[in-house]
């Protein structure tokens, strides 16, 4: 399997695919970096570190997090929509099959490479506007904020390899090229819609939604994108405490310091649980598909 | 002939949606000949090469390569057989020879034995001087050339080779038949499946010719023309300048002869064994000038033609 990790690895660092991925990476840190000095004066007055709002805040642009959550899904879509039915169809497959090399090797190897890419990619928005930050604000970040920034990255990654999973899932599903690219796109376009369009549809059906702003809430969060975005808003603004239903009396009785690391952690639990978890179904769907797969080509 | 065994199927069946694709096929190839697996189109012949190494499960019935049975052990087959699909593809951004290198690794062979063999094996196919190429611009004989080479990179002890010559210019065809007919030299069995009658005549020892999933006829190709066509026995064509009724006799009275026709110039003289020398030296003997004596060769396509006209 070591083989195969490090042929994909040589493959993405060498493709042009992965050259415009980057690019766009760099165009993305470029954009919350300049966002986040926009609007670091205004979000400073609020308690809490100072450092981690770089990642949060931006005034009128969207913040580093938003454009992760955007990023992250065509990534992982791009380096996993032909991760199978590529091989298939420029015939290598067979004959990668016909050498003394379990099957799901080929696949495990293409999803760890996969893995390690978006890792480095990710890595390296976070550093970049971590570090361009540093210079800009000269606030350095304490113990606390590094590791919330570093569980953020680690969620990051496998935020991403839903994706990824997603679309290996549909390059082992489909031959072709074209249609296991646009079936996780377009999925990713639909979850992306915010749920609340959705909401008048489905309470049409069943009109309890339209009362029941939990029952909204658990709708929504069946898309891992709302799923991503809540927990690294808590993760991340250590001051936010809870999601949905807030009333105004519990707000204002609320202390409005931060919260600790494991307090924050405790909140996402469920959200970091279910997103490992989709990601696992992905895989073990495509994994079982492709074990079972007739290898001809015609 | 005492030889050992090495590719062996018993009752080896595969359905696809209910039709049935291989049907109950009895198959055996000894060691060190080249097997050529002859039929049209859709008869089995891929499904085949593909249970027999383990890359698609017979829905009954077994196939064995050196006594590793293909379903249950395919490692052990894929690791002492090399399989050339039909429709061969590269990593078109790598390099020849990372192809090689990649496939080498795969198969647990190390830098330092895998840079010598990936060199010889170029060259033995012919690239040698564009293995530093990227595959991409490879033509199509060069790629078909460069998959016997991936095969040979493992060193196996059977190869398995679909259609090896399917879209090849005639030069081409001669280098990859030239290559096939030389690897039982090596230690490689080999088993190749074509419908050109030709090339598998050149090179094959023995053949097995598919139709419908069903093995029609098999055995070493000179047995296999002479019981389709002869009944077993050997034909004779003997010119002279001016054939005689006694002459027709002297060779009747030859022991192991059985028929002489006169046909104008030529005597077809049917026989238990090839009996060339004496026929020759009774026509001497006699006093006609002798032109010719030819024996009949049987070609695949008559044997082949009659087979399908019978099935």
């Amino acid at each position: 399997m070591l083989t195969i990790l490090r042929k994909e690895l040589t493959d993405y660092f060498t493709s042009m695919r992965c050259f415009i991925l980057f690019l766009l990476v760099f165009i993305a840190s470029a954009v919350a970096i300049y966002a986040a000095y926009q609007g670091i004066r205004v979000a400073s007055i609020d308690p809490g570190p100072v450092f981690i709002k770089l990642f949060t805040t931006g005034e009128d642009l969207p913040s580093l997090v938003v454009f992760i959550a955007l990023l992250v899904p065509i990534i992982g879509i791009a380096l996993g929509f032909d991760a199978i039915n590529g091989e298939r169809s420029s015939g290598t497959l067979n004959r990668i099959l016909s050498q003394p090399v379990y099957r799901d090797s080929v696949i495990n190897g293409k999803f760890l490479a996969g893995l390690i890419t978006m890792a480095i990619m990710i890595g390296a928005i976070i550093l970049i506007v971590g570090g361009y930050g540093l210079r800009m604000i000269g606030v350095p970040p304490t113990a606390e904020e590094i590791i919330r920034i570093f569980i953020y990255f680690i969620s990051a990654v496998i935020y991403g390899a839903f994706w990824m999973g997603l679309a290996i899932l549909f390059s082992v599903l489909f031959r072709s090229l074209a249609v296991s690219l646009l079936f996780p796109m377009a999925i990713w376009i639909l979850l992306g819609i915010p749920a609340s369009v959705f909401n008048p549809y489905i309470s049409f059906f069943v009109p309890a939604v339209s009362n029941s702003v939990s029952m909204q809430l658990m709708l929504a969060r069946l898309s891992p994108y709302f799923l991503f975005e809540e927990a690294m808003t808590v993760l991340l603004v250590p001051a936010w405490r809870g999601y949905g239903l807030l009333t105004s009396t519990t707000t204002s009785s609320m202390l409005p310091n931060p919260l600790s690391l494991d307090q924050s952690l405790l909140i996402v639990w469920p959200q970091f649980t279910a997103l490992i978890a989709i990601t696992a179904v992905c895989f073990a769907i495509s994994y079982i598909v492709f074990m079972r797969q007739e290898i001809r080509s015609t | 002939m005492g030889k050992k065994i090495v590719v062996k199927t018993e009752d080896l069946t595969k359905k696809y949606d209910k039709v049935t694709v291989v049907d109950r096929l009895n198959l055996e190839v000894a060691e060190n000949e080249v097997f050529g697996l002859l039929g049209p189109n859709g008869a089995g012949k891929t499904t085949t090469i593909l249970m027999l190494l383990g890359l698609t499960e017979p829905a009954s019935g077994t196939a064995k390569i050196f006594g590793f049975d293909s379903t249950r052990q395919p490692l052990k087959v894929k690791r002492l057989a090399g399989y050339l699909p039909e429709k061969v593809g590269f990593y078109d951004t790598l390099t020849a020879r990372e192809n090689l290198r990649f496939i080498a690794e795969l198969n647990n062979i190390g830098y330092a034995e895998s840079e010598p063999l990936i060199e010889q094996v170029m060259k033995s196919v012919g690239l040698g001087d564009v293995g530093d190429k990227t595959v991409n611009k490879f033509s199509r004989g060069m790629k078909q050339r460069l998959g016997i080479a991936d095969v040979l990179v493992k060193k196996p002890k059977v190869a398995f080779l679909d259609e090896p010559t399917a879209g090849l210019d005639p030069e081409g065809i001669n280098q990859i038949i030239d290559l096939i007919g030389n690897l039982p030299k090596m230690g490689t069995t080999v088993v190749f499946s074509s419908h050109r009658l030709y090339e598998v005549q050149r090179v094959c020892h023995s053949i097995g010719i598919l139709s419908k999933g069903k093995m029609v006829v098999q055995g070493a190709l000179d047995e296999l023309g002479r019981d389709a066509l002869a009944e077993g026995r050997f034909r004779i064509e003997v010119e002279t300048a001016e054939p005689s009724p006694q002459l027709v006799k002297v060779i009747k009275n030859i022991k192991g002869v059985r028929k002489v026709e006169a046909e104008g110039n030529m005597l077809h003289i049917t026989t238990d064994a090839d009996l060339r020398a004496e026929i020759s030296k009774a026509v001497v003997e006699s006093g006609v000038a002798l032109i010719q004596v030819k024996i009949q060769e049987f070609s695949l396509d008559d044997i082949y033609m009659k087979y399908f006209h019978e099935g």
